[in-house]
Order: structure tokens, then sequence, then C-alpha cells
């Protein structure tokens, strides 16, 4: 095991860290602005923002052109591949608990806030005070203080885009084959195809929101029902936009000859990210829109 | 390639600015960390000053009220994100790498990127309160619907500052995981792991799991004041005691995040200076995992009386009881270090003794509070400002004091003034016993906190409290002379400073040199 302990690269002094500081401070202080001024008439928040998201790509795209260049100068061992993929690993695990955050509160307000708002439990008063109106269901299409909506089905447009997803992985998991055994045309078109339906996903996910606010009334506003879908849709697609800008980024880097059968992380990275967003989406598609 | 392979073998400091905004060095940014710390302790110190000198006297004197509850809600806020966690972090920074003998942290640009944000998440959050409104208002664990309903119109700067804090922090655990995992030396085993090592692999995980949930807890805040949802109002469906278990599924992992790599430096210093192995190695580590595990079910123990099912209240009861008995296996094996060793009074060992005592009590405050019952008592009075004062900083606190006159001389390669240090201990050990002792009894007759102003009978024990207040606020003064003397100046240190001392960190010279370990030792 000698490559075990060959050098361990330590970067030089590098600038895109705090430029990456800066970036999220104009982020989060250019947020909070825009957040705050939504209701006056002259505003100038968004300007940081965008401002800040600017920075933000700037300094990704330098940051990584380092890293390629570093990684194909040859100054990363087996070592550093190991510690990119735990650094991974690592954030995705991250992640799954903000998703099991926005869950929780899924969970609970189905299981316990609802039903003892109608009474449930030792709770007999509450609801005969407050709201006598009121009967606990879930999906919750009538609120206690009378905002109504209607629930999402399964069928169609979920039930596709499951299926898109699912198919997506597939995919996914054929181009990885093929990079392993290092056949680039499948691997183009594999992850080509991918790519394809992470946005045809994307697209039919735009279209059952215009769905859901014009014909069924379901609003991010409609009461616990309303916010628990859309804030759970809305960060899964956005996670699924990430994961398809990932994607892409690591088609063109494969166009450009980029990875070799044994080192292939950004394309690993990218990977483990979509079947992190698919393994979401079963989650969503279950407990969100079936059950 | 064009990134020259040959520059980067032994680049040793950069000049001036560039050299701390640009580092990629773990000694470089553990010390930035480390100077963030102290700025920020003293910053919310000060303010802890404001909310004693109202305080001082029954009656509004000084702050109006909604300015009192932006003191003790940026106080908690900045004591907690700003102070603790960053200097745990920059302690990590500094000994990790050199106790497992690697080259650096695993990821080092991103270690700079993970401090870096820090100074503009409290610039963010501090700009809040110079602010038509003022900032955050709502205690540092915003409840709902005082953070949706009741809050004021800033409250979009707080849960974005807090968004990047939590970004920071993620970036940082996980650095310090992969760090361990992956860049040990060859011999270092997992179960000869210096005790700091492993009590940081294990906060790092539980850093990762929870920084998360409190990132969702903060959106939803943002959603229901800003975009009409109605998670925390029962109005829509939703209910604000859902906010409590969010947050304190976050928040009670959280405390431990502020004491496990205390229990690292505990375990540290007390065999050096009672030149003895520690008692118990193994305990330690399986303890110290049992409690990041149990702290994962025991989050409701913070919300006996808003509203449970009963046998919620009793799992919480019985789950954080059980916390007791790691805890108790620790302390139980540091006294065990002790005993019968040759024990000198350095300063770290005075401020780890001192830790191990108060510590304890404020354990004991804490078992008292996790009985159900007498918490009806107890709840949201000082008894509960007491209890976590005690563990958060005669424990936490106390044991980044200890840490710091630890390492100084390895970090500045000078020995400090250890009279002056030790006059620092005896103030703060004194002082801080006047402050905090006394909030039990006005917490059990009954004392709300966060209030500005309290009844009558309380007047001569808030006195007395306040008094020990400025005066804790003034020993730490002593600290940051001693610090900034020794940065300057001072007797030269040797490699191995402590004559009791064991670990990778005191086989390289004092100050370490800029880069330690870049081909691994064997560790035998």
């Amino acid at each position: 095991m000698s490559e075990e302990y060959q050098k361990y690269y330590v970067p030089a002094q590098s600038p895109w860290p705090i430029v990456g500081a800066v970036a999220l401070f104009f982020i989060a202080a250019g947020a909070g602005l825009t957040v705050m001024q939504m209701e006056q008439e002259s505003s100038h928040g968004h300007y940081l923002l965008f401002a800040g998201i600017a920075v933000l790509l700037y300094m990704l795209v330098g940051w990584f052109r380092n890293v390629i260049s570093e990684s194909h100068g040859g100054l990363y061992s087996m070592q550093m591949d190991r510690s990119f993929r735990q650094g991974m690993s690592w954030f995705i695990f991250s992640e799954v608990m903000f998703f099991a955050a926005f869950f929780g509160a899924l969970f609970y307000a189905r299981m316990l806030a609802v039903p003892w708002l109608g009474g449930d439990g030792n709770n007999v008063m509450t609801g005969e005070v407050l709201w006598p109106e009121f009967t606990s269901a879930w999906p919750l299409e009538n609120t206690p203080d009378g905002t109504s909506t209607q629930a999402m089905g399964w069928q169609g447009l979920p039930l596709i885009n499951t299926i898109i997803l699912l198919v997506s992985s597939v995919t996914l998991q054929f181009a990885h084959t093929a990079i392993e055994k290092d056949k680039r045309t499948p691997l183009t078109l594999f992850l080509l195809l991918t790519i394809v339906l992470g946005i045809c996903f994307l697209g039919l996910q735009a279209y059952e929101y215009v769905h859901a606010y014009q014909d069924l009334g379901l609003k991010l506003d409609s009461g616990i029902y309303g916010n628990t879908f859309f804030l759970l849709t809305g960060f899964h697609g956005l996670h699924v936009t990430l994961g398809t800008i990932m994607l892409i980024v690591v088609w063109i880097r494969v166009l450009k000859g980029h990875f070799s059968s044994e080192k292939y992380f950004a394309f690993q990275a990218a990977a483990w990210y979509w079947h992190f967003v698919d393994v979401v989406w079963l989650c969503l598609f279950v407990f969100v829109y079936v059950l | 390639m064009s990134t020259a392979a040959a520059t980067h073998e032994h680049h040793g400091p950069a000049t001036g600015i560039k050299r701390w905004l640009f580092t990629t060095n773990h000694k470089d940014i553990g010390t930035l960390y480390l100077l963030f710390s102290l700025l920020m302790f003293l910053t919310g110190g000060a303010m802890a000053m404001v909310i004693r000198a109202e305080l001082f006297q029954p009656g509004l004197q000084l702050v109006d009220p909604h300015f009192f509850n932006q003191m003790t809600t940026v106080h908690g806020l900045i004591m907690v994100f700003g102070a603790v966690m960053p200097a745990f972090t920059g302690l990590a920074n500094w000994m990790i790498p050199m106790m497992i003998g690697a080259p650096d942290m695993a990821l080092p640009r991103m270690n700079n990127w993970s401090f870096w944000i820090l100074p503009f998440a409290f610039a963010i959050l501090l700009m809040s309160l110079f602010m038509d409104g003022g900032g955050p208002a709502f205690g540092w664990t915003f409840y709902a619907p005082l953070s949706t309903t009741y809050s004021n119109d800033n409250t979009a700067l707080f849960v974005f500052a807090i968004h990047i804090m939590g970004i920071s922090s993620i970036m940082g655990a996980i650095n310090v995981i992969v760090t361990i995992v992956n860049l040990r030396a060859p011999g270092m085993k997992w179960m000869k792991l210096p005790l700091f090592v492993w009590t940081w692999l294990i906060t790092a995980f539980l850093l990762i799991a929870v920084m998360p949930v409190l990132a969702g807890a903060v959106t939803m805040v943002l959603t229901d004041k800003y975009f009409g949802t109605d998670f925390f109002n029962a109005a829509g469906g939703g209910d604000p005691v859902m906010f409590q278990h969010i947050f304190w599924f976050f928040g009670h992992p959280e405390v431990y995040i502020m004491i496990l790599p205390a229990f690292g430096i505990i375990s540290t210093i007390v065999p050096t200076f009672s030149r003895k192995k520690l008692f118990g190695y193994s305990s330690m580590v399986y303890a110290t995992a049992s409690i990041a595990l149990l702290s994962f079910v025991v989050w409701a123990h913070h919300m006996f009386t808003t509203g449970m099912p009963l046998a919620g209240e009793l799992f919480f009861m019985y789950s954080t009881m059980l916390i007791s008995v790691p805890t108790g296996v620790k302390v139980f094996n540091w006294v065990a270090t002790m005993w019968r060793g040759s024990i000198s009074f350095e300063a770290p060992m005075m401020f780890a003794i001192a830790f191990i005592v108060l510590f304890t009590l404020g354990g004991f405050s804490g078992l008292m509070l996790a009985i159900t019952p007498v918490d009806f008592q107890y709840h949201d009075t000082y008894f509960v400002v007491a209890h976590f004062h005690y563990v958060l900083v005669t424990g936490a606190v106390f044991s980044i004091m200890a840490a710091a006159y630890y390492w100084l001389p390895k970090w500045t390669g000078h020995m400090y003034n250890t009279r002056l240090a030790k006059w620092h201990f005896w103030m703060s050990l004194i002082s801080v016993n006047v402050l905090f002792f006394p909030m039990h009894f006005v917490g059990l007759a009954g004392m709300p906190r966060r209030i500005p102003d309290y009844a009558l009978q309380f007047a001569d024990f808030n006195a007395i409290i306040s008094i020990g207040g400025f005066a804790f606020g003034l020993s730490q003064l002593l600290f940051v002379a001693v610090v900034f003397k020794c940065i300057k100046a001072g007797e030269k240190a040797p490699a191995k400073v402590w004559d009791g001392a064991e670990g990778l960190e005191w086989q390289v010279a004092s100050p370490a040199p800029y880069h330690t370990f870049e081909t691994p030792p064997e560790v035998k």
C-alpha cells in the first residue's frame, strides 16, 4: 500500500473561499432585504441578491477550474479522492436531514396537530371552543379558519413524474457502468438521456404547479396541506435543478474527454446526488401524494 | 501543469492581510476562529452586562423592554453560534491534524470558506440591531408565534444569517470528520485516537445531523412570517408546539455539540497534570457515543409544560435521566484519573478541576429539570438560567479557557504569564459562582427569565448576581491580557511544555512549524 501514504496535496493560498464568503454575505443580506421589501414600492434588496449569486457562480467556476487543473496535473492521490468522496457523502447526509425537518413537519401535522384540532385525544374542548365547525381530515382541504382548497391526486402527472425519475436513475446507472469500462459513447448518450429526463421532470413539475394554482386553488398559503406540499415538492424541485446542472457540467466534461475508468469523482458525486433526489422523490410520492 | 507543483512544496506563510484572507493552513484558520470567538465572547459579554445592569434594581431604569429583549436574544445567539462553537472549531483546526499526524485538514480551501462566512453572518445579525424596528427580540430559541406573528420586520435578516452560519458549521464538520477518518497517520488506530479527536468526531456527526434541521426550522419561520404559510399557526391546521419540536430536535443535540469537545479537552488535561494515563479510555469513547445517540431522543424535555400526551412526557423524562449514566461514567473516570496521581495545579488544570466540579453541579440541576412534575415549577424561571449557565460557562467556556492555557505555548512559542493566568482563574471562579449560584434561589422562588423587571422580594439576590456578573465580565479582560502578552513575547517554550503531556502535538517544536507532518509520522 505505498500509494496509501503518498504525499497529501495541500493547496497554496487561494482567493476563492473569501470570494465565496462575500458571495454568501450578499446572498443572505440580499435575500433578507428582498423578503422584507416585498410589499414596498421601491426595493433594492434583489440587486444585492443577484450580485451575490453572480459572485457565487464566478467563485464556483474559478474554484472548480483550479481543482480540475490540479487533478489533471496529477497532484491528487487516491487518498485525496477518498476525502472528496467522503465529503460528498456527508454533504448528502446533511441534505437528507434538511428534508427530514419538512417530513417531520408533515407527519406531525397530519398525525397529531390536525387530529387534535378536530378534538382527538383529550382535546375535545379545543375544537368546541375555537372552531366548532372544523372536522379533522387529511388532505386538509378545509382549514379551521375556513380556507378551502383541493388536494392533488397521485394519478396522472405525479405518477408519470415518478416513472421519469426512476428511469433516469436507471439510465444514470448505465452511464456509470459505461464510465467504469471507459466506453465513451454509451456514457455520453446515457448521461444525456438522464439530463433530458431531469429536464422533463422539471417541466412537468412546473406544469403541475400551474395546474394546482389555477384549477385546484391549491396554493402555498392554503393551510398546512398546501404548505407542506409546496415546500417539500419545491425544495425537491430545487435539488433536481441543482442535480441537473451538476450532470450537465459532468456531461460537458465527458465531451471534453475528462475522467478515466479509475478517476471520475465528479461523475460519482453528481450520480450520488441524483440518486439521492430520486429517493427523496419516492418518499414524497408516497407520503405527500398517495397516502 | 501550470499549477506549479514545485511551489506548493514549501510555501510558508504569506505576508500581510493576504495571509489571513487567502490561507489554506489549518493553524492560520484555527487562529482566526479562536480570535473571532474571543471577539464574539466579549461582544456577547457586553450584552450580558447590559442585561445585568438593567436587572441590578427592580423597575425599568436603563433600557426599554424591547431593547432588553434584543439583548437577551442576541446574547444567546452570539454566545452559542459566535463564541462557543467557533472556539471549539478553532481548537479542532489547530489540534486535530497535529494530534493524528495529518499534514493539514482534509479540505483546506473549504476550511477557509467555513471560517470567513462567520464574520459576515454575524455582521448581518448585528446590523439588524441598528435598523428601524431593531434586531431579533424573541429569545435565541425564536419560538413561534413570537418569531412569526409578533416579530419585527427585520426577522428575514436573522433567518438568512442563521442559514449561512449553518452552512459554515456543516462544512466545518464535514472537514473534521473526513480529516479524522481519512488522514490519520499510519498506526493511529481508532482506539489510539486522543479523546479530543474522538469527541470532535462525534460532535461533527451531530453537527451534520442537526444543523440542517435548524435550517428547516428558520425556513418555516420565514414562510410563516412573509409568505402566508401556517406551519406554526393552528388556524391553518399547523401548531405552534410543532415549532418547538423541530427546534429542539436541533437544539438538544446542539447543547451536546457545545459540551462533547469540552469533555475531550478535560480528558486531555487531567491525565497530563495527574501524570497518569486516562482512567477508562474505552469507556470514555463509548460514553461519548452514547450521549450523542441519546441526544436525539430527549428533545421534548424542554417542553414539558407546553402540552404533550402523558406517554410523551414520561418517555422524555426517562430518556433524559438515562443520559446521566454515560455522563456519570465520564465524571467518575476523571476523578479516578486524579486518584493517587501526582497532581500539580497549573492554570489549565485549575480550570479543568473547576470544570469537573461545576459542570457536575450543572448536571445535577439538569437532572432536577428532567423530572417532569417538578419541571412544572422550574420551567422558564431563573433556575433554568442557572442550570444552563453552569454547564455552558463553567462547563464549555471553562474548558475553552483550560484548552487555551494548555496549548497557548504550543501555538505562540511563548510561555504566558502564569501569575496573571492564576489571577484570572481565581477571579473567574469566585465571580462566576456569585453570578450564577443565587440564580438557583430566585428561580426556585419563581422569578421568570427574560423579563426586564421583577418583584421586590428578588431585589437583594439580583443585586448580588449583577455584582458577580460585572466582576466576571471584568475578569475576562485578564484573559485577553494574558493571551495578547503571550502572542507578543514571553519566556521561550520547549517542544514539550508540560512534563506529563502525551501526544503527537508535543513532538513538534513550539511554536508549531507552519507545516507539520508533511510526511506522516509512524505511530507505535
